[in-house]
């Protein structure tokens, strides 16, 4: 409420601010003698500049200030408290100075406060009127003053236009850090904590071992053992394997149908409604596998007297193929639309066949794109997370029968990273050191099948 | 390309031609064919002969209909979805829309070279092996080879490129990329060759290859050529089709059509006053 | 010059007769080959449509699954019971009013004694008492009567009280959600033909449900708990959505108030105002790549940066609108590059041209024309956003978390977590169709962002 107050005034002054501009810099024009000097720039960049130049420092001030305060009034309260209060642990000084905060902002307690909790919490309310105050009078002495150093600037020659246009510049190049600094955050934070990891376990243990076994006995101790990543990477490889030989014949063909075959009719329909596959949560996917599919398989299987389990390689690896159809077909679609059409009417000119055509010219003229379009929904099999939760059967194991349950990579992130997160112990670390593997992994495919896709896509432009 | 003036036009005609006369049978005859984009009708009841042996050449302003006429006479309209043609078109007296002729079999007797050189992103060899490895026309790897060959060599293609048969035939230059096309088209031995601005693309040496090579060919094939250059037209044809606006306005031996025209259309587009 | 020239070779010309004999040859050749080669065109035609089928077949089955599975749970089983609020059961003092000169925090303090004081009240007895009316010999069997309704209702009962303690001591007819088991059984999701052992109601309990669903006493009605609580453990007919949706709301609006300006504007610098050289590749290639980096990997970078480091709150909204926000920034980028790539250079060099700076230029006629495209990337990105569920397991978000948050720093789950949390349910029979029926209202919400989308972009979409 208090805040909503705070964003009015302030928008309300900054529409003042710029107003005062405005009016300034049409001043500005008309000189002592009457006759009109031409302005620089427009009235409408001496206000946006003004405003600018006066609410920049103060909302730098605020922003300090809101995050030094809270340390500062508690650290006063904490230095005055009477030494009784003080004689328990940390646990007991936060839990105190909770109370303390929950009586000075009005909220109570459920039982009868102390004395010197009650000074306490009013000193707290105290220091944090004045605090408020300080804060309040340094914003307004720091804006007015820089409203009217800067309001004596404007004048007809200002380059007021250029001054904003530069602000605004910088405002578009900050935005566009933020996805490089993603990247380099994503790399920084799982290589430093992955570099934790190898401090307790060996990278050969982990990159060649082939058991997976963490247990949670021997915190901290080294000689860490069942930290091999091999049977989870076997098993992340399997499913994604499975789940490309499902979607890469189906989505190809399918993206042939359409793009070659499919009456126009049908194609405005099929295409949009195969893509709504690609727009489904993965955890409905993971739902559909664990509740449907799975048993089908389980039953099917068992009809041809096969042990298939309800939750295994195979359930996940067909599920998650349903789900990179769409990124096969669509973006195979793409791909072979591209082809020429010289190209195509080459091969019918001779007296090919529609099929004849497709098959000899037009799918090895597309296989690079084709190639790329099928690393591209690999890196994504890979890097799929909640149907394995759901549907792989979470067991590490080293084998090689589809019909079993297997783990992946991406489950046993999620396994070691829920519930309790102790960053100190490597069974937690480890989650960052298969993340960077994830990672690495992934990025070389893309890497690869987006150059493929792209000099793809420029022989033919 | 600007169209030159009468004056400044010269008209170079193939004396050979004249001697002799074309050998009579008539290959392909079209009989008031119509063709449709959607609702639009682009050609408007054409009828025209190609006789064995011989060269026709059709003219005139872009957006005439050459080019749709043309691709009638091996279905080619049919890869276009919305095309329909109407009329009836005969290869050696039988009717190509016929359901007992197959399209596939039309297309390997009636062969066509489109406008951009179009080769297959694949080697040389099997740029010109694919037609005949479709058809089955051969038994055995040798056969094949001399195929290749005969076909490279007839297209004048083969010296250049004989080393190099594995190398890719997108690698080669523009006018070579055409040869090649055309060698692809003759190696499934079609009876006519129609071919869609051919030298559209070319610099004028690999033009003047290209016609060279058409007046070799003549003796074996039926050739229908669009062009929108009629100098070329005068140079390779010994007919000339002047279309214009979906109608043919006038056919007739082409140092007729260039020297005395008979309709005043024919004659306002060859002396340059539209086009 | 003339190297291409071609006289030479044609020498070799077969004569006439020769050539016609191959043709023929030729043709026989041909027309054998046509019906294999049809049959083959005919085969590779029905493998296309099987496939399109298959496609079509399980998006078919998906969602056939899912309805059929969840449609059912919009219904729940109440208990229709005439609720006596008895003011000998409800012993309570008089609501605290706040005295003037009374300060805040003491009068808080009195408020929240009252309400403690008001949780000691049985509000087991009042259900009890309701429900043997019904059933006269429901007294002697309290556990079995008790099983009828969800024990989140007495919570029910003590927040209306709370709220307007004048009806203690009237009486009101109120339908009352019916335990998990009860819906169960009645809607058949249990083999009645299992042995008591395996039933999860006495024998006595099944034959009330029978009993009472034929009198019309219990009946299935449109949940709103559904929609209207959270998550609960204790009571699972309560369990809802509420708290998941305003947690997926919360993490949506961040999204859309973070992703959307961000990405617009870090595209419009690459697009418009970057110099094309290596730095601006090596973005160029970092944001694709972005794309495409597995959900779980910004999961591992909030956990690591956001809890870690900055000792943000664990499966607070704030966490994971900020995971996603990394996450949907390289999509509004693309889409809005793509956008901005579309607008013809004409439109720049028009304004440019007559005196505009590059930045007005850009923002007075370039942005405008590039809004429907934005909007209809940003809508796309946000709901898949909506529909992310791993990197939200990562920041702690799968805990259990039974009330709806207040503020995005508070403990909060999201639809697509709230869906992994139901599914791991062990009452199976009740949480498969709520499982579904949560999964249809996520499904419903995307789809309804992705028609937005659609309709943007037939609408506005310009094709230059």
């Amino acid at each position: 409420m208090n805040n909503l107050v705070l964003i009015v005034v302030l928008l309300m002054m900054l529409a003042l601010v710029y107003q005062i501009g405005l009016v300034r810099s049409r001043k500005v024009a008309i000189t002592t003698s009457g006759s009109k000097v031409r302005l620089h720039s427009r009235p409408v960049y001496h206000g946006v500049l003004l405003a600018i130049w006066t609410v920049v420092p103060a909302a730098l001030i605020y922003a300090i200030w809101n995050f030094l305060q809270p340390g500062i009034i508690e650290s006063m309260v904490v230095a005055q408290l009477p030494p009784e209060a003080l004689a328990g642990t940390d646990n007991d000084l936060r839990i105190l100075l909770r109370r303390i905060t929950n009586l000075s902002t009005g909220f109570g307690l459920t039982d009868e406060a102390l004395p010197y909790e009650l000074t306490a919490a009013a000193y707290m309310q105290q220091l944090r009127v004045t605090g408020q105050t300080f804060m309040f009078a340094l914003i307004a002495s720091i804006a007015a003053a820089a409203l009217v150093f800067n309001w004596k600037r404007i004048q007809p020659e200002l380059r007021a236009r250029n001054h904003v246009e530069r602000v605004v510049r910088f405002l578009l190049i900050a935005c566009s850090t933020v996805a490089i600094l993603t990247t380099v955050g994503i790399v920084l934070s799982m290589f430093g904590e992955a570099m934790r990891f190898f401090s307790f376990v060996s990278p050969m243990d982990f990159f060649f071992g082939t058991t997976w076994n963490p247990r949670f006995s021997t915190i901290g101790a080294s000689g860490q053992t069942g930290f091999g990543m091999l049977p989870l990477l076997w098993g992340t490889l399997m499913i994604a394997l499975i789940a490309l030989a499902i979607a890469v014949p189906v989505g190809l063909m399918a993206a042939i149908y359409l793009a070659e075959y499919a009456p126009s009719k049908v194609r405005s329909v099929a295409k949009p409604v195969i893509e709504v596959l690609a727009g489904i949560p993965t955890i409905v996917y993971g739902f559909f596998a664990l509740i449907t599919v799975g048993p089908f398989l389980s039953t099917f299987g068992a009809t041809l007297g096969l042990d298939i389990r309800a939750t295994s390689a195979l359930t996940a690896g067909v599920v998650m193929g349903i789900m990179i159809i769409p990124f096969i077909s669509s973006l195979s679609d793409d791909i072979i639309t591209q082809v020429p059409k010289a190209m195509r009417d080459g091969s019918l000119g001779l007296g090919a066949t529609k099929s004849e055509t497709i098959r000899k010219v037009v799918l090895p003229a597309a296989l690079p794109g084709i190639v790329g379009a099928i690393l591209l929904a690999a890196s994504r099999a890979i890097g799929e997370t909640m149907i394995v939760v759901l549907a792989a059967g979470n067991s590490p194991v080293l084998t090689a029968n589809p019909f079993d349950a297997v783990s992946t990579m991406t489950v046993t992130i999620v396994n070691q990273l829920t519930g309790d997160l102790d960053f100190a112990s490597p069974q937690s670390l480890v989650a960052f050191a298969l993340g960077l593997t994830l990672f690495v992994i992934t990025l070389c495919l893309n890497v690869v099948a987006l150059v493929i896709v792209r000099k793809y896509r420029e022989q033919y432009e | 390309m600007e169209q030159p003036t009468m004056g400044a036009m010269q008209m170079t005609f193939d004396d050979k031609k004249e001697s002799k006369p074309a050998s009579g049978a008539i290959k392909m005859s079209a009989r008031d064919v119509k063709v449709f984009y959607g609702d639009a009708e682009a050609i408007h009841g054409v009828n025209m002969d190609l006789y064995e042996n011989e060269v026709v050449a059709f003219i005139g302003p872009s957006g005439c209909g050459k080019s749709t006429f043309l691709r009638c006479f091996n279905r080619m309209n049919d890869t276009i979805d919305i095309a329909r043609v109407t009329g009836e078109i005969l290869l050696d007296g039988q009717d190509i829309h016929d359901k007992k002729l197959d399209v596939v079999q039309l297309r390997a007797q009636v062969g066509m070279v489109f406008q951009k050189p179009n080769p297959f992103p694949k080697s040389i060899y099997e740029n010109i092996a694919y037609g005949p490895r479709l058809h089955g026309l051969v038994d055995n790897k040798s056969d094949l080879d001399e195929i290749v060959e005969t076909s490279l060599q007839r297209a004048g293609l083969w010296k250049e490129v004989k080393d190099r048969l594995d190398s890719p035939g997108t690698g080669l230059s523009g006018g070579q990329q055409q040869r090649l096309c055309i060698a692809r088209a003759i190696a499934v031995s079609p009876e006519v060759i129609l071919m869609d601005e051919p030298c559209s693309a070319l610099d004028p040496i690999a033009t003047s290859i290209i016609e060279e090579l058409i007046d070799e060919l003549k003796g074996s094939f039926t050739i229908a050529i669009v062009t929108h250059n009629m100098q070329q037209a005068a140079r390779v044809s010994d007919k000339t089709a002047f279309f214009h606006l979906g109608d043919l306005v006038e056919i007739n031996a082409t140092r007729e059509i260039f020297t005395n025209p008979q309709d005043s259309r024919t004659e306002d587009y060859i002396t340059g006053r539209f086009g | 010059m003339n190297m291409e020239a071609s006289n030479t070779e044609s020498t070799s010309l077969p004569d006439q007769t020769d050539l016609a004999k191959k043709r023929d040859l030729m043709q026989q050749r041909v027309s054998r080959s046509l019906k294999r080669r049809h049959n083959q065109e005919t085969r590779f035609k029905l493998m296309g449509m099987a496939a399109v089928g298959t496609a079509l077949a399980f998006v078919l089955l998906l969602f056939v699954t899912i309805l059929s599975k969840g449609l059912p749970a919009f219904w729940q089983a109440h208990i229709s019971l005439e609720i006596y609020f008895d003011e000998e059961i409800i012993q309570i003092d008089e609501k605290p009013v706040r005295m003037v000169n009374e300060s805040e925090a003491a009068f808080n303090q009195r408020m929240l004694a009252w309400q403690t004081q008001l949780g000691f009240v049985n509000f087991n007895r009042i259900i009890l008492d309701a429900i043997s009316k019904e059933i006269p010999e429901a007294r002697d069997y309290q556990r079995d009567a008790m099983r009828l309704v969800t024990s989140g209702e007495r919570f029910g009962l003590r927040n209306m009280v709370q709220e307007d303690p004048s009806i203690i001591g009237t009486s009101q007819r109120l339908w009352l959600l019916a335990d998990a088991n009860v819906d169960v059984w009645m809607k058949g999701n249990i083999n009645r033909e299992l042995g008591d052992a395996q039933q999860q109601l006495s024998a006595r309990t099944r034959d009330w449900v029978d009993e009472l669903e034929a009198k019309g006493v219990l009946k299935n009605r449109f949940s709103t708990a559904l929609f209207m609580n959270p998550d609960s453990r204790s009571s699972l007919a309560s369990a809802g959505l509420a708290g998941a949706f305003v947690g997926s709301l919360m993490m949506m609006l961040i999204v859309m108030f973070l992703a959307v300006p961000i990405g617009v504007a870090s595209a419009i610098y690459l697009e418009e105002f970057a110099p094309k050289n290596k730095l601006t590749d090596l973005i160029e290639v970092n944001i694709n790549n972005l794309a495409a980096v597995p959900s779980i990997v910004f999961g591992l970078l909030g956990a690591s940066v956001f809890i870690l480091w900055f000792k943000m709150p664990l499966s607070a909204p704030i966490v994971g609108g900020l995971v996603l926000t990394l996450m949907t920034l390289p999509t509004v980028i693309i889409a809005t590059r793509s956008t901005l790539k579309a607008i013809p250079p004409s439109i720049r060099s028009a304004a440019l041209g007559i005196g505009a700076s590059k930045v007005q230029a850009v923002f007075h006629h370039v942005l405008p024309l590039a809004i429907p495209g934005i909007l209809t990337g940003s809508i796309l990105g946000i709901a898949q956003a909506l529909g992310e569920t791993a990197p939200l397991l990562l920041i702690g978000m799968s805990s259990f978390v039974a009330s709806v948050p207040g503020t995005p720093f508070e403990q909060s789950t999201a639809l697509p977590v709230q869906i992994y949390l139901w599914q791991g349910n062990e009452l199976r029979n009740f949480f498969e169709a709520r499982t579904s029926a949560a999964i249809i209202v996520l499904l419903a919400l995307m789809i309804s962002l992705n028609a937005v989308a659609i309709w943007l972009r037939k609408h506005f979409e310009t094709r230059w």
